[in-house]
C-alpha cells in the first residue's frame, strides 16, 4: 500500500520514554483528524508495544527502540515498532491472552489489547536478532477531515 | 503518580491518578501494598476517576491488589473508571474477575 507521508524516532529502551512515543503517535495521527477515542486506541496500542520492546527484548540491557509512522491509502495509520533485542522464541504463544515471560508487573494482555485497538496486527521476530511489530488502524473519514 | 488514601464509610479508598503504564506501575504496587499491610482494609477501593491514562500495566496493578485482597479475606471494588482505561479493562475481560463500578 502507497505510503504519503511517514517519520521515524528512535529512542532508548527505557521507560520514561513510554509516555514520549504515545505522545509522538497520537501527534502523528492528528493527521488522519481522529476522535479522541481513536487517538486513545493509538496511545493504547503503542504503549503496549514499546512497553513489550523495553521489558522483554532488553531485559538487561538498555537497547534501541525504532517507531516508524506512516500515513497510507485509505486514511490508514501504520504504526512499526521495532527492537535489535533478544527475539521472541515462540510468537503464537506469545500473543495467547495472559501468557507473560514478565514478572508480576506484567498481565500478559499487551498483544490481546494491541489486537483489540488495531485492525490489523503483525510481528515478525528473530531470537537474538530482535523483534518488529507492525500495526495498522484506519481512522473514520469525517467531514473537513484531511490529511 | 501520586496516590491518595482516604477512609470512606468503612472502606479504604485509594485514588490513582496520571498516566498508569509500566513507568509508573511499580510505584503504584508499591503505594498499595504498603496501604494494605498498613490497614489491613476488608474493603478496597481503588478510584480511577483521576486517571488520564492506562495500558496493561494497570491491569497487573489491578490483578495484584485483587490478590493481596483475596488472601484477607477482603474485597475489591473499582470505581470512577474513565472511558480509555475501560476500553482496555474490557478488552481484557477484567469485568469477569473485579467488580467494575
Amino acid at each position: 500500500m502507497k505510503s504519503l507521508d511517514q517519520t521515524t524516532i528512535v529512542f532508548t529502551s527505557r521507560s520514561a520514554n513510554e509516555g514520549f512515543a504515545r505522545a509522538v503517535a497520537a501527534c502523528f495521527a492528528t493527521r488522519l483528524d481522529p476522535t479522541l477515542d481513536e487517538v486513545a486506541d493509538i496511545k493504547t496500542a503503542v504503549s503496549e508495544a514499546v512497553t513489550n520492546a523495553i521489558v522483554h527484548a532488553y531485559p538487561d540491557t538498555l537497547g534501541k527502540i525504532t517507531m516508524r509512522l506512516r500515513l497510507l491509502e485509505d486514511h490508514q495509520l501504520e504504526i512499526q515498532i521495532k527492537d535489535n533485542g533478544v527475539g521472541i522464541p515462540d510468537v503464537e504463544q506469545a500473543r495467547t491472552p495472559l501468557f507473560t515471560t514478565g514478572n508480576e508487573e506484567r498481565s500478559g494482555m499487551g498483544f490481546t489489547i494491541m489486537e483489540s485497538f488495531m485492525d490489523t496486527l503483525k510481528v515478525r521476530s528473530v531470537v537474538g536478532k530482535g523483534t518488529t511489530v507492525t500495526m495498522r488502524r484506519r481512522i473514520a473519514l469525517r467531514a473537513g477531515g484531511g490529511q | 503518580m501520586p496516590i491518595t488514601i482516604d477512609k470512606q464509610n468503612g472502606a479504604t479508598v485509594i485514588s490513582l491518578r496520571g498516566e498508569v503504564d509500566h513507568h509508573s506501575a511499580r510505584t503504584i504496587m508499591e503505594n498499595i501494598d504498603q496501604t494494605i499491610s498498613s490497614t489491613l482494609p476488608m474493603n478496597l477501593v481503588l478510584d480511577l476517576s483521576s486517571v488520564t491514562f492506562m495500558d496493561s500495566s494497570g491491569i497487573a496493578v489491578l490483578l495484584r491488589s485483587l490478590r493481596q485482597m483475596d488472601q484477607l479475606g477482603g474485597k475489591l471494588r473499582v470505581v470512577g473508571i474513565p472511558s480509555q482505561p475501560r476500553r482496555v479493562l474490557e478488552a481484557a475481560g477484567i469485568g469477569r474477575i473485579i467488580t467494575l463500578a
